[in-house]
Parts: structure tokens; sequence; C-alpha cells
């Protein structure tokens, strides 16, 4: 029998044809997607991935408010001249609190995944201002105004509880100090009690004034606050002898 | 269906055109907004004072210029001959006249909303799906709707068979649908605010981020216009589709296929290598129903060749088919990981891309809507074909800069990027690969020029057709001049439409 005449049995009935196009469909996107939720195959065990702070939350939220993604990744391939460039390749575990995912597509500026206490604040908030006054031939937008917005802390708290429902793990308590702790965060350690942050999030929270203006939390408080953390969670000296290979690592 | 055939007369039906003209004027519109936007957010890459902040940075603009282009443009395109075709096919006027005008101004409004979003800086941050929840869910209204109108037309069809053409535009439909709904899941932060998460992080949203991404490729941006392809073809051509053994085949291998080829965006990231090595070899088996689609189309023209030579329309049509052909021969290329670890992050992917989407979904909608403008405007033929053979070279020739400048910037990007000095230090820094792209980005943007000034030419000669004019020297099958059916009152009801 030749299956092509059969075919005309589908587009005799419409209906059957439109279920048969959902079937055929679905059947590669469910073999992919669906064994990745098994996390524990997917995402490798490494210490100090922890979610972030309400402030860098906040960076975050700015970063993709302003299509950072468009022209940077958060990706480090394992391949040579990518560990020289940008350190470490990227573990799973790294990104899996960003919802969604900043990998990126397209590196029209360099990579952004280990980025994190590279250069000084006193550099990012220059750079954003004038990118050419501190990288010349760099073809970045520039942001001068963030310093001069009021970074966006007040519903934080329902932006925690938010991440919560997805399965961030955040507390209830990390909830309702939310905006303090970004205040807390924004402001330099020697004007502050910080002992409810760091118990909260632990003792590598960067506490300080991050845009140079320890008069209000900018905008640039929030989104420096964000890049400073970008991949040094994880902490590879410690993690060295360990092997991350999770063929050889598992059970 | 049940009617029986014998009981049909064979009169033209009263088909809904109306409806088809209002998303034929959307479609240019869009497609000239959205390249300019193009055009100038590639210009913002040669000479970066172009930002202005906050509003028009390249990082804000970029999805407008994606949205702009493949939704409205592309969006619009997909609207009005899929409307058209299947009521042709179907012999039988569309389902629902308010529907389908709902489904106008909706598709309208949230092109608006999320254009607004993006320039305001209300975005969820994924590519090509970048709308808040407001915008998704508004969308999905619109979408639900336009399926529904489709299929109750089909289902009041008075062809027994249904045409090739409506399977691919109603997977095109049904899968959009699958897709946007899946990738889309997220939960609002508030509901009075635009904000919301992905339900999804990390190493799952970025695969089902791709999972959503390719396939708006595959199902926005080929299963549908291959859609187009099997109906203006033939028709313009006077034709009938080369195989219809092949259509049948390379339909359903295509759908299957397309949809695994997502993880090859993901090669070398966090995403576990079985399945970085499903999409690669997917991607690759895709290269065979891709040309399989091509080869139909243009083998339609076996034993008309001739007329390539004579209709400039016809000739976008095919040209658009070489250009399909090429860019599915490039991706599968691309896929592979060790060419991949290259050309990613590149220009190169952006220069794939645009040979795609300038040369094959620029082109066959071109040659669709040249088709179109005269027929539902009851002119005989466009304004000018002189004119269309003009718009044909100059976007051609914008292509050929735009692919090649990209090539070239973007081999050179990545094998600047891993470049190595005797000592086995890396041998530039990252600015200098930047500042190595300028005069690509120069040519880029000459090309997208370039291909902006054939959509205005396009733009006015359908202005000039809807008026009614006919251009000097035009002439008609037969080879006799072309007289001009203005009649001034005629000419400006028409316009106002």
């Amino acid at each position: 029998m030749n299956p092509l005449k059969n075919h005309a049995f589908l587009e005799k009935h419409s209906l059957v044809l439109l279920i048969a196009i959902v079937v055929t469909v679905l059947i590669g996107g469910i073999i992919e997607i669906i064994p990745l939720f098994r996390q524990e195959t997917v995402i490798e065990k490494v210490e100090g991935v922890r979610p972030y702070t309400p402030l860098e939350l906040a960076g975050y939220n700015i970063y993709i408010r302003e299509g950072c993604y468009n022209c940077h990744s958060q990706q480090i391939r394992p391949l040579r001249d990518e560990v020289a460039r940008y350190g470490h390749y990227s573990l799973a575990a790294e990104s899996m609190y960003d919802h969604p995912f900043q990998w990126g597509s397209k590196r029209t500026g360099p990579d952004l995944a280990r980025v994190g206490a590279k250069y000084s604040d006193e550099w990012h908030v220059a750079h954003l201002v004038n990118p050419r006054s501190v990288v010349p031939g760099s073809i970045m937008p520039t942001y001068g105004f963030l310093l001069k917005n009021s970074a966006k802390l007040y519903d934080l708290e329902d932006h925690l509880k938010a991440q919560k429902t997805l399965g961030v793990p955040y507390s209830d308590e990390m909830a309702v100090w939310a905006v303090k702790d970004a205040k807390v965060q924004a402001t330099d350690l020697d004007r502050i009690d910080s002992d409810g942050i760091i118990s909260r999030y632990g003792e590598n929270v960067n506490i300080r004034d991050f845009d140079g203006n320890p008069k209000f939390i900018s905008e640039m408080d929030a989104l420096i606050a964000y890049l400073q953390v970008l991949g040094t969670m994880v902490d590879f000296e410690v993690t060295k002898g360990i092997n991350l290979d999770q063929e050889e690592s598992e059970e | 269906m049940t009617t029986d055939i014998a009981n049909n007369n064979r009169t033209t039906p009263d088909y809904n055109y109306d409806i088809v003209k209002l998303f034929v004027l959307a479609t240019i519109f869009w497609g000239v907004v959205g390249m300019s936007v193009g055009l100038f957010i590639a210009l913002q890459m040669a000479f970066p004072v172009l930002n202005v902040e906050p509003y028009l940075t390249f990082g804000r603009l970029r999805p407008l210029h994606t949205s702009g282009v493949i939704f409205a443009f592309g969006g619009s395109a997909l609207f009005a001959t899929s409307y058209y075709v299947v009521q042709r096919t179907c012999r039988v006027r569309l389902w629902s006249d308010k529907l389908s005008l709902f489904t106008f101004w909706g598709y309208q409004l949230f092109i608006l909303m999320a254009a607004l979003g993006y320039v305001t800086g209300v975005t969820q941050g994924k590519e090509y799906a970048e709308p808040e929840w407001y915008a998704d869910l508004w969308l999905t209204v619109v979408w639900v709707v336009y399926l529904l109108v489709f299929m109750m037309t089909i289902f009041k069809r008075k062809e027994p068979h249904l045409y090739v053409a409506n399977w691919f535009f109603l997977a095109f439909i049904i899968t959009v649908a699958v897709l946007h709904l899946g990738n889309g899941l997220a939960l609002p932060v508030d509901w009075r605010f635009g904000k919301s998460y992905s339900a999804f992080a990390g190493v799952q949203s970025a695969m089902i981020q791709w999972w959503y991404g390719h396939n708006a490729v595959g199902f926005f941006l080929t299963a549908g216009f291959l859609g187009m392809v099997y109906y203006f073809v033939p028709k313009r051509a006077e034709r009938p589709v080369y195989s219809y053994r092949l259509s049948i085949v390379h339909f359903w291998s295509l759908i299957f296929i397309y949809i695994w080829a997502g993880p090859h965006h993901l090669h070398y990231t966090a995403l576990p290598d079985w399945a970085q090595t499903l999409g690669m070899t997917f991607s690759i088996m895709l290269w065979m129903p891709s040309w399989g689609g091509m080869i139909n189309g243009m083998m339609t023209l076996s034993g008309a060749w001739d007329k390539l030579r004579k209709d400039p329309v016809l000739r976008f049509m095919i040209v658009a088919l070489a250009f399909y052909g090429m860019s599915t021969f490039e991706g599968p290329l691309m896929s592979i990981r060790a060419v991949n670890s290259l050309s990613h992050y590149t220009d190169w992917t952006i220069g794939h891309v645009h040979s795609g989407a300038l040369g094959w979904v620029g082109f066959i909608t071109f040659g669709c809507l040249y088709y179109l403008v005269p027929k539902l405007w009851k002119r005989e033929e466009v304004y000018s074909l002189k004119l269309v053979n003009l718009h044909l070279w100059v976007a051609t020739l914008g292509i050929v800069l735009y692919i090649t400048a990209m090539w070239v910037s973007g081999i050179m990007q990545g094998l600047m990027w891993r470049s190595y000095n005797d000592l086995g230090f890396l041998n530039f820094s990252f600015v200098e690969s930047v500042m190595a792209m300028h005069p690509f980005y120069l040519i880029r943007a000459l090309g997208g020029l370039l291909f902006l000034s054939g959509a205005l030419i396009m733009s006015y000669n359908f202005y000039r057709t809807i008026k009614g004019d006919v251009a000097e020297g035009e002439v008609d099958k037969d080879g006799n001049p072309r007289q001009a059916v203005n009649t001034s009152k005629n000419a400006q009801l028409q316009a106002a439409e």
C-alpha cells in the first residue's frame, strides 16, 4: 500500500490534519526539554551559588530592560581562547536562578559571565557614562541617565515573592527585608549595620556605595552591584580537584 | 468535505478581499518602518554617537527592528496571504468578516503594545519573544481567533481536498501558538505592572527559548512563507506544482525535524551535550526537507523557464527560493559544532539570518505583493514592471553587500578572538576586534540602505497602481500598450482604503 495515497484522507479531514501536525511538532520538543527538568543530572553541585540580593536583582532587571543581552553574552565556552580571555567556562549552576537566562547570542561587546570584581566600581561608572572614556574604540551606547534615576526598590518584596513562587530559594525573611537589604547594600560599610544582609546572603555580598554618590541609591548602584557579582559566586580555587565533568562525578 | 462538487456552480464566490487589502497595506507600512529601524541600528554600530539615551539605544531598538520586520512586516504578510489563499483554494468566502477584522486591529494593537514596551524598557528579555505578559496574553487571544477564522473557513470549503499551501499555513498557525504558550509562561510580579519573571531559569529557560526561537524561524518565517510559495509561484508561472509527492514528503519531514534543531544555538554552553548533539544532528538532516521545498518551488517553472526572462515578479519569487536554498545550506553548516565554535557570537550569524530574512522572507513577500496588489485593486498589472525590476536589482545588490560584509567581519571576529602570539598569549584585546569591524558595518549599512530603497520603490509602485496609473511603455500580455484606469473619483476612493 502506498502511504502517500492515504494522505488524501488527511487532506479531506482538516481536523485530523491539525491534530497530526500538533503531534508531529510536539515530539522533538518533548524529548529535548522534559529530561532537562531532572536538575540533578543537568546542574552540577557546586558551592557558593546563591540567589541575587534584592539590589542585585534590581540590577539584573535593569540589565534586561536596557537589552544588554543583545550585545553581551554570559556564557563562557570551554574553548582555550575563551577561558584565557574570560576565565573558567560557565557552569549551569551559575545561571540557575536567572529567570530568564542571560546567556545571549552575540558578542558585539565582550562576554560578561565573569566580569564581577574584574574592574573597580569607578571604572564601571565611567564606562557606563561614556564607554569611550575608558575604552577608546568602543561602540557601546552611553548610559549616564542611570546615575540620575533612583533605583526602583519599593516593590522588591513582591519581586522576591514572585521568584520564590518560581522556585528560587528566597525565604520569607528575605522577602520581608528586601527593601531594607537593598538600601543597606548600597551604603558604605562604615555607615551601616550590615549584620542582617550578611546573615541572609552570606559573607561575600558586596556592601558599599557603588556609584560614588552616597546621597541616594541610583539605578547605577543596582546595575553595578549586579555586574560586580557576575561569575564570582563559585570559588574555583575551592572547586579545584573536584571533577566538574558530570558523567564521571555522577552517582 | 461533504459538499458535492457536482452541485457547485463554478462562479467565483464573493471573496472577502477587504481584509486582505488591509493586511497588504500593513505589510508595506511595517516593512518600511522595520527596515528603517534596521538601517538606523546598523548605523549605530558604525557611529555610536547615534545612540540617544535612554530611549533610542541599540539595546532597546534592536528588538524593535526584529519584531518590526518579523512580526509586523512578516506577520501582516502571512495574515494577508493566508486569508487570500484559504479563500481561493477552498472557493469560499472567509468565515467571519467581523472576527477577521478583529484579527487585523488586534494584531496591530499587539505590535504597538510590544513596540512601546521596548522603547520604554518593558521587555521579557528573550530574543524574538520580548513582549511582556500583557501583550503576550493579548496576542494569544488574537491568535486563537485567527486559527478559528482559518479553520472555520476550511470547514465550509467547497473543494474536497485541502490544497498544500493550507497545510503549511495551518502548521504555521498552530505551531506558533504552541511555541508562544510554551515559551511565554511567566509570573507577573504584580498584576498592575508590566514586569514578569519567566517561569523557567538557567539551562531550562535557554533550551525552551531556543526551542521557541529556532522554530519562530522554522514555522513563522519558513512554513508560513512556503505556504505562499505553494500558491503564488504556480499561479504566477501558470504551471502546476512540480511534485505532489515531494510536497507531502517535505511537508511532514520539515515540520517534524525543525522542532529538534533549537539546541544548535547553545553549542558548548552549559546545556547537556546530548541535547546539543541532537540539535546538531537534526539541523543537518533539515537540509534535505528544506531543499525539497526549494526544488518543488523552482521546478514548478519547468517548461516555462522563459517566463523568468520576461516577468520580474516571478523573478522575485525564484530568487527568493534561491536564497532560501542558500541559507538552508548555510544553516546546517553553521550548526556543526566545530564550525559553530568559530561562527557563534559573531556577525556571521547576523549575515546568515539576513540572507534568509532579506533574500527569502523579504523577496517572496515582495513577489506575492506584486501579484496581489493588482488583483485586489482590480488592475491588470502593477503600475510599472520596470520599477519591479529595478527594485529586484537594487535589493539584490543590497543583500549581497550585507551578507558578504557580515561573512568577512564574522569570520574575522572569530579568528581574532582565538588568535595567539608566539608566547601563547591572546593576540588581540576585545576592543581591537570591535574596531576592526568598522568598515564592514559601513558596508552593511549601505546594503541595508539599498534594500530599504527597494522597498520604497515598491511602495511608490503600489501607490500608483492603486491610484490606477500605468507607466509609459507598459504593455499587456499581447504586447499592446496598457490603458490607465484612472477615474479621479475611483482613484480617491481606492487611495483612501
